[in-house]
């Protein structure tokens, strides 16, 4: 294992979602941010086990799934591989995305908001925009 | 194949049963938790199932072969791992792996070498003087030498840190990926289980609870909450009734259909563990 993995996997026991759930969210918001792109490998299943501990079974499952999505794609002897994006914005729209939300939330912590607080926020402004159409 | 099966197996103690009435199967490859509250059996199946000890009823039949305990030559297939760990303390820990090729008629000394220099456990030190996790670490290379298809594991992360038990469930892990080996380890703490196991057996009070995948298990349960003076719904096998107030909890098995004027809830695996260990109590 000399190689440094393209994705360090996490687990949340607490989650209450599935293990293999996590695994699959995990690489598709990788993919969405742009860290993960095409002709990428994912780590073997051997290294995601011994790294995190969880059944072999369920990478494999977590694996299969990504590629029923057309995310990835397992090759014969040697390994699985990005192969797919998903739609929304390009990489560097979302850097700006996410440098206007981080001074937004700036500004709101300053008016004394804590994240509770901006959560609702948040929550109301995507209801007001949605029912605008 | 079965990797493991029992068929009313039984074990009795001078003054009560150590097991009884115990039937369930261990497919190939799979990672098959033991759980149960302390003194509910966990030691005393494992040990029937590597020939350490003698069944009062019934029969244990491990990779096709029926047990039969102290089987001259022992179980080349089979690895056990103590709760004790039952090792020579003031030996070194190449000397312990020395040991094991002795005792073993198969043995593959690479692998439980490959093992420890992986985990970085020093092999010229004396086994006393290592961290626990690194006991536990020896302890289970010196299982792994004979590269056995089938590891029982009595307690294998008890007194680990998070981190050494992450490390040695790991390394076991990947073993199970790389050979397809099955694995049947007791705790008595399901969460440490949990995230490794694709299979389950409960006992408590010397009594299997319930076993099968856990995916099935996880399917096969759900939780109502309704009125408390509403019948249970037809259908389903009641494990567990909790009472509260105007309500009422059930935990039920193999729902038939969808329970008018209760409110379903799909359960954690602890949640159905906990029902089924209530049971036994």
């Amino acid at each position: 294992m000399a190689h440094e993995s393209m994705i360090r996997f996490r687990v949340d026991d607490g989650s209450g979602l599935p293990i293999y759930r996590q695994l699959i969210d995990q690489v598709r918001q990788a993919i969405q941010l742009g860290f993960l792109r095409p002709g990428d490998q994912l780590p073997t299943v051997r290294e995601v086990v011994r790294q995190v501990a969880i059944n072999p079974n369920t990478v494999h499952r977590a694996y299969r799934d990504l590629e029923i999505q057309g995310l990835v794609k397992g090759r014969q002897g040697q390994g699985t591989f990005v192969v797919g994006t998903l739609g929304g914005p390009t990489p560097v729209a979302q850097g700006s995305l996410r440098q206007a939300m981080e001074r937004w939330v700036r500004s709101a912590r300053q008016a004394g908001l804590d994240e509770e607080g901006m959560q609702a926020i948040l929550k109301a402004a995507l209801h007001k925009v949605e029912e605008e159409g | 194949m079965l990797a493991l099966e029992a068929r009313d197996l039984g074990r009795r103690y001078p003054r009560k049963w150590g097991l009884r009435n115990c039937s369930f199967a261990i497919p190939e490859g799979k990672v098959a938790g033991l759980v149960g509250p302390n003194g509910a059996g966990k030691s005393t199946l494992l040990r029937l199932a590597a020939g350490i000890s003698r069944a009062t009823t019934g029969e244990v039949r491990v990779l096709g072969e029926a047990v039969r305990p102290n089987c001259p030559g022992g179980y080349p297939k089979v690895g056990y791992l103590d709760q004790e760990r039952p090792l020579y303390k003031h030996f070194r820990v190449e000397e312990l792996l020395k040991y094991g090729q002795h005792l073993n008629r198969q043995w593959y000394p690479d692998v439980a070498r490959r093992w420890l220099d992986e985990l970085h456990v020093p092999v010229a030190a004396r086994f006393r003087s290592l961290s626990i996790g690194q006991q536990a670490q020896v302890a289970l290379a010196l299982c792994l030498g004979k590269q056995p298809e089938l590891l029982l594991l009595d307690e294998p992360a008890a007194s680990l840190d998070p981190l050494a038990r992450r490390k040695l469930f790991g390394a076991l892990m990947d073993t199970v990926a790389d050979r397809g080996t099955t694995v049947f380890l007791s705790s008595h703490i399901l969460s440490e289980l949990e995230p490794v196991c694709d299979y389950l057996v409960i006992l408590s009070n010397s009594e299997v609870q319930l076993s099968g995948e856990t995916e099935r298990i996880l399917a096969n349960h759900r939780i109502l909450v309704g009125p408390r003076e509403q019948a249970a719904p037809e259908g389903g096998t009641v494990i567990a009734t909790a009472n509260a107030g105007r309500q009422t909890t059930l935990v039920v098995r193999d729902l038939a259909h969808r329970s008018v004027g209760w409110q379903e809830i799909e359960p954690t695996l602890e949640e159905i563990v906990l029902a089924y260990l209530e049971v036994g109590q």
